[in-house]
């Protein structure tokens, strides 16, 4: 109970610390979703309406990349952004910029995976039925689309889930800096580490009151099953 | 009823994206960024939320701070990630320097390790003031020991104790756990264990903690922090323009005023060394 008063004492208090943690955290999901979408969903619909040698290999792959440890996933981009790496130069090691290609690498087989996984559910009428109404090319694929914008919002949700939550990638390529890079998961780890573990519970709490927010908006804006 | 939804899907997206693009809470005159990577005890002490307002106040160069231990923060250094480091680890610092990594390094202030565990003392080393021979007798008694285990300046320090005892410590007491000071403290608490720590991150956590200091005042407890610029030559990248004006600042009367302010519960935390 004493954690649940903490968090909503918390949320009351209005810290403007607080409010720029949660603002960083969707900042960097946000960004990194809507990438990883742009990305994911004409590659998952790809991947299931047109055959091409090695497609199953490559559905295999990406399924297989939904396993990736957050901490690889920072080790590998801090390889290619650290001084010392092939991306050295441009200086984004500990920059919001960093943490949203390793978001991005994160969950970009998620949302691939899942939107191939529900295209492949749909109706094998659907493709028949758009066609025969005349649609093609870039039409077609938005009707498409728009047919099935409740499964393409589950598979967003869920990337949108693996990114807010995950601490690895944010700590290790952002560096929890304080009003630049510190998010509400790298402000658990920390809080935690320093034996606050109300405080880091709290924000727990926070974090799952976003989501669940999010959710429950996406839900009542797409109405998907 | 499409449209409507779309429009707010759309603000939505474009509400994240804007607030992506102009960061929150931005002065008039943007602030340069530098990069510090520092040791977890200046950060989660509280002392750097003092220095760093101050500083930035004064010459509008804002640090953005890498907590980790001075094992990794020396990295950082080494690798050009970072513009200067603020660690304490004497003979890492000047191997840091001599190695051309760093230049202009700074005695900053100091403060002190002691080992702490429970109260009823099952190794009986309460009041001893040679850290090595109580160090001994926690190994002789086989109480757990909690080891940072992390090439921190804690443990590099606990290293050079045990090897004072004659000591390579094994055995299912003495336990690595690879963390930083502050979630060592935590364990050994719930442990019942004993561990090396400094004072400041101690006097910050003691509060929740069921232990005491066991052993203090050993001449070699004495903890000093170092502040060093990353070689310029080395990595010209660097903002060493930015860097030297910290180290200026940290050094200067002001400056070592609010290292020599900065209490916890009463107690000073940290003792400056750039000016007496």
């Amino acid at each position: 109970m004493n954690v649940l008063t903490e968090a909503f004492k918390l949320i009351l208090s209005g810290d403007p610390e607080l409010v720029e943690i949660c603002l960083t955290s969707l900042r960097f999901s946000a960004i990194s979703i809507v990438l990883a979408s742009l990305a994911g969903i004409p590659l998952g619909f790809f991947l299931k309406l047109r055959d091409f040698p090695g497609r199953k290999m490559v559905l295999v792959v990406i399924n297989s990349l939904m396993a990736l440890p957050t901490v690889v996933v920072g080790l590998f981009v801090y390889s290619l952004v650290a001084r010392s790496g092939p991306l050295g130069s441009l200086g984004l090691l500990f920059t919001p910029v960093a943490v949203i290609i390793g978001q991005f690498i994160l969950v970009l087989p998620i949302v691939t995976s899942m939107v191939h996984g529900r295209v492949s559910e749909m109706d094998p009428r659907l493709p028949e039925t758009l066609r025969t109404l005349g649609a093609s090319g870039p039409r077609y694929y938005f009707m498409l689309v728009r047919e099935m914008k409740g499964s393409i919002a589950s598979a967003v949700l869920a990337g949108f889930g693996r990114v807010i939550g995950e601490v690895g990638v944010s700590m290790m390529l952002g560096g929890n800096i304080r009003w630049y890079t510190r998010t509400i998961t790298t402000t658990i780890s920390l809080e935690t580490s320093k034996g606050e573990f109300e405080l880091g519970l709290a924000l727990g709490i926070i974090l799952m009151m976003i989501a669940f927010l999010l959710n429950f908006l996406t839900h009542r804006l797409v109405r998907y099953e | 009823m499409m449209k409507k939804r779309n429009f707010l899907l759309l603000t939505a997206a474009l509400i994240f994206l804007s607030a992506g693009l102009y960061g929150g809470g931005q002065k008039e005159s943007e602030p340069v960024h530098i990069k510090m990577a520092t040791t977890t005890s200046t950060e989660n002490s509280g002392l750097l939320a003092e220095l760093l307002p101050a500083f930035l106040e004064e010459k509008n160069i804002q640090i953005d701070v890498i907590a980790v231990g001075t094992g990794k923060a020396i990295t950082h250094g080494e690798n050009g990630d970072v513009d200067l480091i603020l660690v304490h680890a004497p003979a890492k610092e000047d191997a840091f320097v001599a190695d051309g990594f760093g230049v202009n390094r700074r005695d900053v202030m100091h403060n002190d390790f002691v080992i702490i565990g429970p109260a009823d003392d099952p190794a009986g080393i309460a009041g001893m003031t040679d850290a090595a021979a109580a160090l001994s007798k926690i190994s002789a008694a086989s109480a757990p020991f909690l080891s940072r285990g992390d090439e921190s300046g804690t443990h590099v320090k606990e290293k050079d104790l045990w090897k004072d005892a004659g000591i390579s410590p094994a055995g299912i007491w003495y336990k690595e756990t690879g963390q930083g000071m502050g979630t060592v403290l935590t364990m050994v608490g719930e442990i019942q264990g004993y561990t090396l720590t400094d004072r400041g991150t101690w006097l910050a956590m003691k509060d929740n903690l069921d232990l005491k200091i066991l052993v203090e005042g050993d001449g070699r407890l004495f903890n000093p922090y170092g502040i060093i610029a990353v070689n310029p030559e080395l990595h010209s990248h660097v903002n060493y323009d930015g860097a030297m004006a910290f180290i200026d600042y940290i050094t200067s009367v002001e400056g070592q005023d609010i290292i020599r302010n900065f209490k916890k519960g009463g107690e000073q935390l940290f003792f400056p060394d750039a000016v007496q």
